[in-house]
């Protein structure tokens, strides 16, 4: 097991320098001279040089990688020239409310998801299953920006049973988590489906049944427990599109989180600001990516045994 | 090939096809201003009613499907054919090589796909080729992945140990020998890749990175649409309404493709 849980974390941090590199490679990708996009032409020369210098543009690309890298490492994540605050300082609050939004589209996907695809396992074939799989698909195929906006036209505008955006009473939450939750709702019901068809044959249930078990007592303990490893994974692997569907659900809603920050920062020709955003939600990722796998193999000692 | 699961999806693809290429010949007046006009209904006049300046909203929804089709188009041909080359040539070679690409894969693949492409295109500016350049960047390493895994399978293959001892070179064993049989699972990742594609062009230009104003796009006309949403809701409904048909169709058409090239490989 420590082999295995040394192996996954030594990965982790090649991945976490390379995601380093490659948001640190970012800023060089603005066309023409990033100093002069960010401050715009009325900018004098001496400004100008002044901002290169403390970014240190004006050195060379492998010492910039070394200054960007060490500064990350001391937590240092530059500074904002829009409101010339430190960017750990910016930062944290944002980050809180991307968290409170990207947990509750989380228990809001499992709680529809696990009945959802536990039914139609059950009632495979029957309406109940086709029903439940149309949900699925059409969750998929519906972007975020379009589902925030229908349910803002039903619930805020039609019914007025929700605010509109913003963050204001505890009831805002609601609708951009159900925004963020619907398509993982969708895949991960389609996974639960999938494995509870194939568990359902297994020897272990025909003796549960046979020993006199309740169905539910089959079906919660039996068969949603063995399904649970397969889900973790699937959860593990889509949180990244959560986190990537955030972005858009928080500029959707208005939702003051690190999302809207990075697009905010965007519009203001903010980039440190916006390195700074990207690089945080991509480790939040990759590091929540290798506890699951670490959990997993904890959970199925299948795993690590085959390392 | 004539059941309604397959019959629906396809022409409602191939609708948004022929829209998408036809639309330069068509009569349409897509810039159009004209204040009387301004956030009216649909009405017979216009099917789909006006927007914010008057402008025809189904003009604007055709030029969009052109803007997707070509966002798309140029993304899965940059990606499948950089990310087939990668795969190919990194499972062929195996050794440091192959573990030095397999790290990069896997760099791109902890990146939120879509938080990186908002990243680049936010960086380099809006316009339809750095959309396209942008989603390139993230699409290319699924099909590495795949190409790589197929390729390192096929490369134990009889057929392709047979070329090799009859001496040929392997550019053209690559090529002609392992390429052919590469081709089925990359078409089937491609068709679910263009789903992706089309909603992450909108998604970029509802953010406002995506094309241009006054280019239509799906994705800009409901970012548009959002600011009147009490007055003139239909102005949010139609695009995002073509929007989610032609990703549930590719969606629908990717499902029956992948089974029946399963099926198919059951029978050999």
């Amino acid at each position: 097991m420590l082999t295995f849980i040394l192996s996954r974390l030594f990965s982790m941090v090649t991945v976490v320098i390379g995601i380093i590199t490659l948001v640190f490679l970012l800023i060089h990708l603005v066309p023409g001279d990033p100093v002069q996009v960010m401050l715009g032409e009325t900018a004098t020369i001496v400004a100008q040089e002044e901002l290169r210098h403390s970014l240190g543009l004006d050195q060379p690309l492998h010492t910039q990688w070394w200054h960007y890298f060490t500064n990350l490492l001391q937590g240092d994540l530059g500074t904002s020239l829009h409101s010339k605050e430190p960017i750990v300082e910016k930062i944290g609050k944002p980050l809180w409310e991307t968290a409170k939004l990207a947990i509750a589209g989380l228990f809001l996907a499992i709680l529809i998801a696990l009945p959802l695809g536990s039914l139609a396992a059950l009632r495979k074939d029957t309406a109940w299953d086709s029903g439940a799989m149309l949900f699925s698909l059409l969750g998929i195929s519906i972007p975020h920006f379009w589902l925030g906006p229908l349910l803002i036209l039903l619930f805020s505008l039609q019914l007025k049973w929700l605010p509109v955006s913003g963050n204001e009473e505890w009831s805002s939450i609601i609708l951009p988590a159900i925004t963020l939750g619907t398509a993982l709702a969708s895949i991960l019901a389609r996974m639960v489906r999938a494995t509870l068809l194939e568990i359902l044959n297994e020897d272990y249930i025909r003796t549960a049944r046979a020993k006199g078990l309740r169905e539910s007592a089959v079906i919660i303990h039996h068969a949603l427990r063995n399904a649970s490893l397969p889900i973790i994974t699937i959860l593990g692997l889509q949180l990244g599109a959560l986190l990537g569907g955030a972005v858009i659900t928080e500029t959707v809603f208005a939702w003051p989180g690190i999302g809207q920050l990075t697009v905010e920062s965007i519009q203001n020709r903010d980039y440190p600001v916006v390195q700074a955003c990207v690089l945080l939600i991509s480790l939040t990722y990759v590091i929540i990516n290798t506890f699951t796998d670490i959990l997993y193999a904890w959970l199925d000692p299948r795993v690590h045994y085959r390392v | 090939m004539f059941k309604p699961q397959t019959f629906i999806p396809l022409s409602i693809l191939l609708t948004w096809l022929g829209l998408a290429i036809s639309s330069t010949w068509l009569p349409l007046h897509p810039n159009d201003i004209s204040l009387p006009h301004l956030l009216q209904p649909p009405s017979a006049i216009a099917w789909l009613g006006y927007d914010d300046l008057g402008r025809s909203l189904l003009d604007r929804l055709i030029l969009g499907s052109r803007t997707s089709f070509l966002v798309a188009a140029g993304v899965i041909s940059v990606s499948l054919t950089l990310g087939t080359v990668i795969g190919m040539i990194s499972g062929w070679l195996g050794g440091n090589m192959d573990l030095v690409i397999v790290r990069i894969m896997d760099i791109f693949l902890a990146f939120p796909s879509i938080l990186l492409a908002i990243a680049l295109s936010g960086l380099l500016g809006p316009g339809i080729e750095n959309v396209v350049f942008a989603l390139s960047i993230i699409g290319w390493v699924g099909f590495a992945r795949l190409a790589r895994a197929q390729t390192l399978s096929l490369k134990r293959r009889e057929h392709v140990i047979a070329a090799l001892a009859l001496g040929a070179k392997v550019p053209r064993i690559l090529f002609r020998h392992v390429l052919p049989l590469l081709m089925a699972p990359l078409v089937v990742e491609a068709t679910f890749g263009i789903a992706g594609i089309v909603i992450a062009e909108a998604g970029l230009s509802f953010l406002g990175l995506g094309v241009q104003p006054p280019t239509a796009s799906w994705g800009s006309m409901i970012r548009d649409g959002t600011r009147y949403m009490l007055v003139a809701p239909h102005i949010v409904l139609a695009p995002g309404l073509a929007l989610m048909l032609v990703v549930l169709s590719v969606n629908l058409l990717g499902d029956r493709l992948r089974d029946w090239l399963d099926v198919k490989g059951k029978q050999e």
